[in-house]
């Protein structure tokens, strides 16, 4: 078998993701191509876990394991996150985001209505 | 070329086949099951390269909850059904960016490894992992599920809707 193999479809399946993070506006698109990065550096571990003889054995399986599990977390985290600028801006082009002047709770707790947030769901 | 190099091959184009696809589709659905694909072409290398349980691990994760996830997500936000050109800024930053971090890597593992020979360990069960897993590797398993906690609950309160509503 030749490592170089795995190796490079992981290079490229990392470089398609870097791609579709600096391309994409819809930000679930953005998380999907955030886990094809996430499986290139998964590929890589499995990789070297088969084809070094390690003092430690199944080590990189052990950390792909890992990295399953913390995309999971990231995946829940980021689509609650998505959801809610969607509730507030009805839109999850990432690039339509204001970065100054965020409706953030700090305007919900304020009562006049100078500092309403734009889209925000009544 | 053995029967592993050609399934390793075959395997490999599938899954970056589909992740292009992924980032290059026009319409929002079609990348989440391009997606499916993507990521199953992987859950076989793994089944090539003998990680078994990280194969399966794959599919069950990843396959069956963190693209079921992402296809909540499209549908809650409402994303366009059919073709929307709107999906993409310029093209052209991120082609050079993703481009060159692919092909240098490429380049980079091309030469450290050149056409070199190695012979796969076999099989690793789920035995195996699972005796990394609990001996060596506890301590990080522990914390990681401490922190799975920790975003499950961060999610809950994020996704709360009382956030940023005027009273």
């Amino acid at each position: 078998m030749h490592p170089v193999i795995p190796y490079v479809v992981a290079a490229l399946l990392f470089g398609l993701g870097v791609y579709g993070v600096l391309v994409r506006r819809n930000a679930v698109l953005l998380l999907m191509a955030v886990e094809l990065m996430l499986n290139a550096v998964n590929l890589v571990l499995v990789t070297a876990d088969t084809t070094v003889r390690a003092v430690l054995p199944n080590t990189g399986g052990v950390f792909a394991l890992f990295i399953i599990v913390l995309a999971a977390a990231e995946v829940g985290v980021g689509l609650a996150i998505v959801l809610q600028l969607y509730r507030l801006r009805e839109s999850v082009q990432v690039d339509e985001v204001p970065l100054a002047d965020p409706p953030g709770p700090a305007d919900a707790m304020d009562p006049d209505p100078e500092g309403e947030p734009v889209g925000a769901a009544s | 070329m053995t029967t592993a190099d050609v399934l390793l091959l075959a395997l490999g184009a599938v899954a970056v086949g589909a992740g292009a696809a992924v980032v290059t589709t026009r319409q929002v659905v079609r990348a989440g099951l391009w997606l499916v694909v993507a990521l199953g072409a992987l859950a076989g290398l793994y089944l090539v390269l003998g990680a078994e349980l990280v194969a399966w691990v794959q599919v069950l994760i990843y396959v069956g909850a963190v693209v079921v996830l992402l296809l909540f997500a499209v549908m809650l936000t409402r994303a366009p059904i059919g073709v929307s050109s709107d999906l993409d800024r310029s093209r052209w930053p991120g082609a050079l960016i993703g481009g060159g971090a692919g092909l240098g890597l490429s380049v980079l593992l091309v030469d450290a490894y050149r056409w070199s020979t190695v012979d796969l360990l076999g099989q690793r069960g789920a035995e195996a992992m699972g005796a990394a897993l609990f001996r060596t590797w506890v301590l990080p398993f522990e914390v990681l599920s401490v922190l799975l906690l920790a975003a499950l609950v961060g999610a809950i309160v994020v996704s709360r809707p009382d956030v940023g509503s005027s009273s």
